[in-house]
């Protein structure tokens, strides 16, 4: 069989990227181009530690956030103790609070709803700004930051946002900031633990799934029953 | 200055299922053929294995499969009246981005359309009349038929490894099949996947209000396999990880896992990746490709020159190839002329969200096409006389596998969205929660259309594809007859709350995620006039440019349509291997 005409090493690829432009090979003939060992294995746990895009308030703010979303109870660990914060995070300092898959070119029109999101604002920055006017909004209220409300007042300010009814000034979109909150939040709780969040797998165990679970040909028999299957993540798988 | 390749016999412009399929037989023709995909070299060893693919946040939710906008994205307005504007995040348009295409991420429903779907003016005329067809809707035959279709289904299916049950063959009804469905000229490779409780309940569901129930076929193998091209497929594990992931286990059937491993044998067959092709040259006299202008990943600008060019990107992508190219007439919905562009449509749906009292569903186990269907309503498998419209959908339930973080708003209605009471809700929504889909047919309308934006670029600098598209009478009426249709069965199934849905019932929108198939633009056809390629799929204009792909259908049928895109790669294959070789030109002559 005739080499490959020409192909350049794909030895050195580089962690999980958003978007997978990272390919080396050019021009591939003659086989497939497949080396032992390159297996494009997701980023490393996040290690305990600095913080990569958060600023300390930020972070203990989002964490109040996470733990109103998701509070503690026989079911789960809280969103803050599971390690939400920490997932949003690394995700902002990455590819997805960089906006790095989303098209940034052109004038930015608000259009129709139909026509959907046209902000050049990055995940990243509507955090920034977001808890900054927030915390304007509850010092002007109640003369506190949000982080030092109670519990209940949390909530209630919380569900303002999420019914659209908390001006949050000219710079930041109420409604599209809470639903940003709450996926990123949901992502982290959910997701595998591999990505910071989810500890233990406590979300999964909550809700009865998996995880990293790639063979399930044994249990078909068992079609409509419960199954108390002990979760798997990523993390495991690598080991 | 150009940078040159040498000159292929053929060049292909994407290297998804189309690309792949026909590259296989003109390789194996004996033809040098060089294929140029956009995206980065991807298999299954190193990029998705079992300890990779299992990753939800990754895959899904960041959608790390798919091409990003910022990459290259479409402008939307609903009507000519709006200013388009960029869709900027992911949206409903899951165009592939690796070599492979769209084929790696898909979720493996692996159909034939209906006889009625390739003729649907002339059987509509001869069975209602004219008045039977609404105003505006382009409503054409394609050129060819079910009939002439079938042995390339065939040939697919056996090389996808498609497990399911036929429901009509050599013209005999076979029980637990769709008896609605074209006639077979052989069973499929494989049997049915093995059923789940969702699709238990929806087969005993439908029975009990009289349709005819059966397993949607499935490119996921459920048996270990050799294709005919000598690859070998492992058994689907049911691991729920099929659509926007790759398959780690070789099963989902894919260009990957079924084609890619037997073309990069041949020494004729080179596959350039990371390379987006930005236009199609012609000769001065325009009537003939002298190949494609490409730039590679860093910015540099190739010629590959060949004598046959062969466009097998996405669908959204030929026509915007041909619009860069100036090839063919673009389509001026002012004046209703012009072909490149019109008949672009996408696909109806509607349906029913379920919620049960005491499941287990466990919809964690399943696979992306592991499905039960009912096709009474779909095509014109039942009598529309004095309902406004034609077409219908399939309507199915999926055991597709669970999304934690997807499924987290798939709540009943009125239920917290966070909170103690969200977790509680959510955690019984996971085993009791689940949808009907009707995957509607959708007919295309004249004022309807892609074109190039006047505006918005992509980052080469090239206009992006503008899209002007909203749902027209004849789809909604149907997708309103689908939601009813669905919320009775799913009452049927005895779920305790069942909520009709439908896309249709407002303004479309590219962050409604009902389904991505999008069709059209470059429509095949009988006549220049109505179409941009013949029934070969070749263009008109330039005998030796071969347009493949979604691209191609005037209208969508109310199911997947990767199955019939690859039975046309493989017609079209064999329409240039024994007749364009023998005398390149037109292959239909008018």
């Amino acid at each position: 069989m005739k080499r490959r005409e020409f192909l350049t090493s794909i030895t050195a690829l580089s962690v999980a990227s958003t978007i997978p432009n990272m390919s080396q090979a050019e021009v591939v003939n003659g086989g497939q181009p497949w080396v032992p060992g390159n297996v494009k294995t997701p980023l490393a746990p996040p290690r305990k530690g600095g913080l990569q895009y958060l600023t300390q308030h930020e972070f203990d703010t989002v964490g109040a956030i996470a733990e109103r979303f998701i509070p503690a109870d026989e079911t789960s660990l809280s969103g803050k103790d599971a390690g939400c914060a920490i997932f949003i995070d690394r995700q902002l300092a990455g590819d997805y609070g960089n906006a790095v898959a989303i098209y940034r070119l052109g004038r930015f029109v608000k259009g129709t709803p139909e026509q959907g999101p046209q902000s050049p604002l990055t995940p990243a920055q509507r955090y920034r700004l977001g808890i900054a006017a927030l915390d304007k909004a509850m010092q002007q209220q109640y003369g506190k930051q949000f982080l030092s409300l109670s519990s209940e007042l949390q909530d209630q300010v919380l569900s303002e946002m999420e019914k659209d009814a908390l001006n949050l000034g000219e710079d930041v979109e109420t409604r599209v900031l809470f639903e940003l909150l709450l996926q990123n939040v949901r992502e982290g709780f959910l997701s595998d633990p591999i990505y910071g969040g989810n500890k233990d797998m406590t979300s999964w165990k909550m809700i009865g799934f998996p995880g990293a679970r790639y063979d399930f040909r044994d249990l078909l028999p068992k079609k409509g029953l419960k199954l108390n299957i002990i979760p798997t993540s990523l993390i495991d798988n690598t080991l | 200055m150009n940078n040159v390749r040498p000159k292929a016999d053929v060049a292909i412009v994407g290297l998804g299922w189309c690309g792949s399929l026909i590259a296989e037989e003109l390789s194996r023709a004996g033809l040098n053929v060089v294929a140029i995909e956009r995206g980065p070299w991807f298999e299954t060893s190193t990029d998705f294995p079992p300890s990779v693919d299992t990753d939800e946040l990754r895959w899904d939710t960041r959608r790390s499969m798919l091409l990003p906008p910022a990459v290259e994205t479409t402008t939307f307005r609903n009507n000519i009246t709006q200013t388009a504007l960029p869709s900027r995040e992911w949206n409903l348009n899951e165009l592939g981005y690796n070599v492979g295409g769209s084929g790696t991420h898909w979720a493996g429903m692996a159909w034939r359309f209906t006889p009625f779907d390739f003729e649907p003016y002339s059987q509509t005329i001869k069975r209602y009349g004219k008045s039977q067809i609404a105003k505006g809707v382009i409503l054409q035959d394609w050129g060819i038929t079910y009939d002439d279709l079938e042995p390339f289904y065939d040939r697919f299916e056996k090389i996808a490894g498609v497990s399911g049950k036929a429901g009509k063959l050599k013209g005999k009804i076979i029980p637990d099949g769709n008896p609605f469905e074209g006639n077979r000229s052989s069973e499929y490779p494989l049997p049915p996947l093995e059923s789940m409780r969702l699709t238990d309940i929806f087969t005993e569901g439908a029975k009990k209000i009289g349709l005819h129930p059966f397993m949607v076929p499935a490119g996921q193998a459920s048996r270990a396999y050799v294709n005919p091209l000598g690859v070998r497929m492992g058994p689907c594990t049911y691991c729920g990880y099929c659509l926007y992931y790759g398959c780690g286990n070789f099963s989902k059937s894919s260009p990957n896992a079924c084609v890619i491993p037997a073309l990069m044998q041949r020494e004729n067959f080179t596959v350039l990746t990371d390379s987006a092709v930005v236009r199609v040259n012609t000769a001065d006299d325009g009537k003939t490709a002298t190949g494609v202008t490409y730039l590679d990943k860093n910015k540099k600008e190739w010629v590959q020159p060949a004598d046959i060019v062969i466009l097998s990107a996405f669908q959204l992508q030929n026509v915007r190839l041909l619009l860069l190219s100036k090839i063919g007439i673009p389509y001026n919905a002012v004046t209703k002329t012009g072909v490149v562009g019109r008949a672009y449509s996408f696909q109806t749906v509607s349906g029913a969200a379920l919620y049960f009292r005491n499941e287990n569903l466990n919809q964690f186990i399943g696979a992306g096409a592991l499905s039960s269907q009912v096709d009474d309503w779909n095509g014109d498998n039942f009598d529309h006389t004095g309902l406004g419209f034609i077409g219908g959908a399939g309507i199915l339930v999926v055991a597709r596998g669970a999304r934690p973080i997807g499924n987290a708003d798939s709540l009943p209605p009125g239920t917290p969205r966070w909170g103690k009471d969200w977790k509680k809700a959510y955690t019984h929504a996971f085993q009791n929660a689940t949808f009907i889909f009707g995957q509607g047919t959708s007919f295309s309308h004249e004022d309807y259309y892609l074109d190039l934006d006047p505006e918005y670029k992509d980052d080469n600098g090239n206009p992006l594809l503008r899209v002007t598209f909203d749902y027209n009478d004849n789809d909604r009426r149907s997708a309103k007859f689908i939601e009813e249709k669905s919320v009775e069965i799913g009452k049927s199934m005895g779920a305790e709350q069942v909520i009709g849905t439908n896309s249709a019932s407002g303004s479309y929108s590219p962050y409604n995620f009902a389904s991505d198939h999008t069709i059209g633009g470059a429509v095949m056809g009988t006549h220049p006039e109505t179409s941009v390629v013949n029934r070969y799929q070749q263009c008109w204009d330039v005998h030796n440019l071969f347009v493949l792909g979604a691209s191609s259908f005037p209208n969508n049928a109310g199911y997947n349509p990767t199955g019939t895109i690859g039975a046309l790669s493989l017609w079209t294959a064999k329409a240039i291997i024994e007749q364009y070789l023998k005398n390149p030109g037109p292959l239909v002559k008018v």
